[in-house]
């Protein structure tokens, strides 16, 4: 159920993220979704792709900040609605998100969370009986 | 006027033969009462005999904010604490600050070298000078207000900041003289023309500026914008404070106060000292000063002396508007800061590598530090509160240790330039 996504720290300055997309793009590491996270000065982008480790090490080679954090994955159908059904379970349960983003496939949409309590928050929404994608399947989406 | 026209316009004979007397002496003092001192003269096989004549200085070993630091916080002070009526303190290498004692007497010397210093500026006592140096541990309101209150001007009290205050002041109380660091200056000057203050309505007509170096374009400009006279007073704390030498109002160089603050330019290589009239850095020994006297005091700061007699008849000489440093210290906003402080800082803080860079600007006219910091893996996160509470930490404890606000900047790893031989710390945008 977990899934390992990379987290890069970037300095605000043109080019970086461009960089990091050719260094993966050369390895044959594919990005699944992605998300970046700023203030003024520096961001923190997060990354779910097919290969983790090696990502992590290729990044790492040329000089990025890269460390790999445990999220969840949560699959739910693409309509309105289904969101709000998984974040009132979270909610309910005194659960907190520190960052959430998602993507969509066709008639399924992809939420990747991160939430205080790792362990916690996939009992809960198993017990709710809601979907979430291993990290096998997620990989060669 | 001339406030001390015995000593300010002595023949140079005159003079050597007062600071002969008075290096004999100090050093015959401080060999009997600072076993510190005492070795280290022994050490080079010397003892009070052999400094009988001003030459004989060259055989004294020099003293280093090294010295003071091993000796803080009183180790070196010649006198017992009961003799001791004051202390000041500016900032040390590293953590730890430099202190310096002073006797009754040593405050009525220093007050007289100010008062001298204000008369050279063509200041009189029936001016108002606003002393806005800060009051504190920093020597330089206190130096400016002693000397003041000795020459019989009225002192508005003010100290740094409150910048809108300063210039109501200014306007009510028709001050005539302002003290302050040349940056806040210009920071008042700009504050004046935000406020639509007329400056032809103020009665202004002398600036004592220091504690930061400045160059004759901003003088220039302090001297239009605030339509007054900008005069260059120099000091250290190590050496008393603000009035070791001050510019007249030729404004061709700082007469040193040299009967009581005795100066050589060396070498900072050899250690030797230079030709006449050329750049070195200076040296100073302190010879009538009884709570921390300095034999050989290493400033760091290059200039050069000149020993002709000046337009306005003094005789005193005359150091140039210092060039630079020989160490690697800055000076912000009037605070010394000394990169080793800021490694320090880093090497107590598990989560930084101590790489870092340094970058001073001059925004307007107010120096701004920032900090350029590697994010290292360790504690690199994935959250970005969790970055911004490292980024924090580091500001505040750069902050208590340097007293002044620095920009820390998170960076990639390996932006900052790696050199084989020794790392560029410093990058000074500042043209001073």
């Amino acid at each position: 159920m977990l899934i390992k996504q990379l987290s890069v720290f970037l300095e605000n300055k043109s080019g970086r993220l461009n960089e990091v997309s050719k260094i993966l793009g050369d390895c044959g590491i594919n990005m699944l979704a992605f998300s970046v996270a700023d203030t003024s000065e520096f961001g923190i982008l997060r990354l779910i792709v097919s290969d983790p480790e090696r990502a992590c090490k290729v990044l790492r080679d040329n000089d990025f900040s890269v460390n790999l954090t445990e999220v969840v994955c949560l699959n739910c159908p693409n309509e309105p609605g289904a969101l709000a059904k998984a974040l009132q379970i979270l909610s309910d349960n005194q659960i907190t998100i520190a960052y959430l983003y998602a993507f969509s496939t066709g008639d399924s949409a992809n939420v990747v969370l991160k939430p205080d309590q790792l362990e916690e928050c996939i009992k809960v929404l198993q017990e709710h009986k809601m979907e979430l994608i291993e990290a096998s399947t997620l990989y060669q989406i | 006027m001339i406030w001390n026209e015995r000593i300010e316009c002595a023949t140079r004979e005159e003079m050597r033969i007062i600071q002969s007397e008075r290096l004999s002496e100090t050093v015959k003092r401080i060999y009997h009462s600072v076993p510190y001192y005492r070795k280290k003269m022994q050490d080079a096989g010397l003892t009070p005999n052999d400094i009988e004549d001003l030459d004989d200085i060259r055989k004294l070993p020099f003293t280093t904010k090294i010295d003071l630091r091993d000796n803080y916080p009183f180790g070196l002070f010649t006198v017992p604490m009961s003799e001791i009526v004051r202390l000041h303190a500016s900032s040390g290498t590293t953590g730890k600050p430099t202190v310096v004692g002073y006797t009754r007497k040593d405050i009525q010397m220093w007050a007289e070298v100010v008062t001298r210093s204000l008369c050279m500026a063509g200041v009189h006592r029936n001016d108002i000078v606003q002393i806005a140096y800060g009051y504190g541990l920093f020597t330089g309101g206190l130096g400016l207000h002693y000397g003041t209150e000795n020459l019989g001007a009225s002192v508005i009290p003010i100290s740094g900041g409150n910048t809108t205050k300063q210039i109501q002041l200014m306007e009510d109380f028709g001050s005539s003289v302002l003290c302050c660091t040349p940056s806040y200056a210009l920071n008042i000057a700009e504050v004046i023309k935000e406020m639509k203050v007329d400056i032809n309505n103020l009665k202004l007509r002398v600036g004592m500026f220091g504690a930061e170096p400045w160059s004759e374009a901003m003088r220039k400009e302090i001297e239009t914008k605030l339509k007054i006279k900008a005069i260059d007073i120099y000091g250290l704390s190590e050496i008393v404070g603000p009035g070791v030498s001050c510019e007249c109002e030729e404004q061709c160089g700082m007469h040193i106060n040299e009967d009581h603050f005795l100066p050589e330019v060396i070498d900072p290589e050899t250690l030797e000292p230079v030709a006449p009239g050329e750049v070195g850095e200076l040296v100073f020994s302190t010879i009538t000063k009884e709570g921390l006297p300095l034999l050989r005091y290493r400033t760091r700061d290059l200039t050069r002396l000149h020993y002709e007699e000046c337009a306005c008849g003094r005789t005193l000489v005359r150091m140039e508007k210092c060039k630079g440093r020989s160490d690697d210290m800055l000076i912000i906003r009037g605070v010394n800061v000394f990169p080793s402080q800021i490694e320090t800082v880093l090497l107590n803080m598990s989560e930084v590598e101590p790489h870092y860079l340094i970058i001073i600007d001059r925004e307007g006219t107010l120096d701004t530090m920032s900090l350029m910091v590697e994010v290292q893996e360790q504690f690199f996160s994935d959250e970005i509160r969790k970055l911004q509470e490292l980024r924090l930490k580091i500001t505040k404890q750069l902050e208590s240790v340097l007293g002044i606000s620095v920009n820390v900047k998170l960076v990639e790893p390996k932006t900052i330039e790696r050199t084989a031989g020794k790392a560029k710390r410093v990058i000074d945008n500042r043209s001073i």
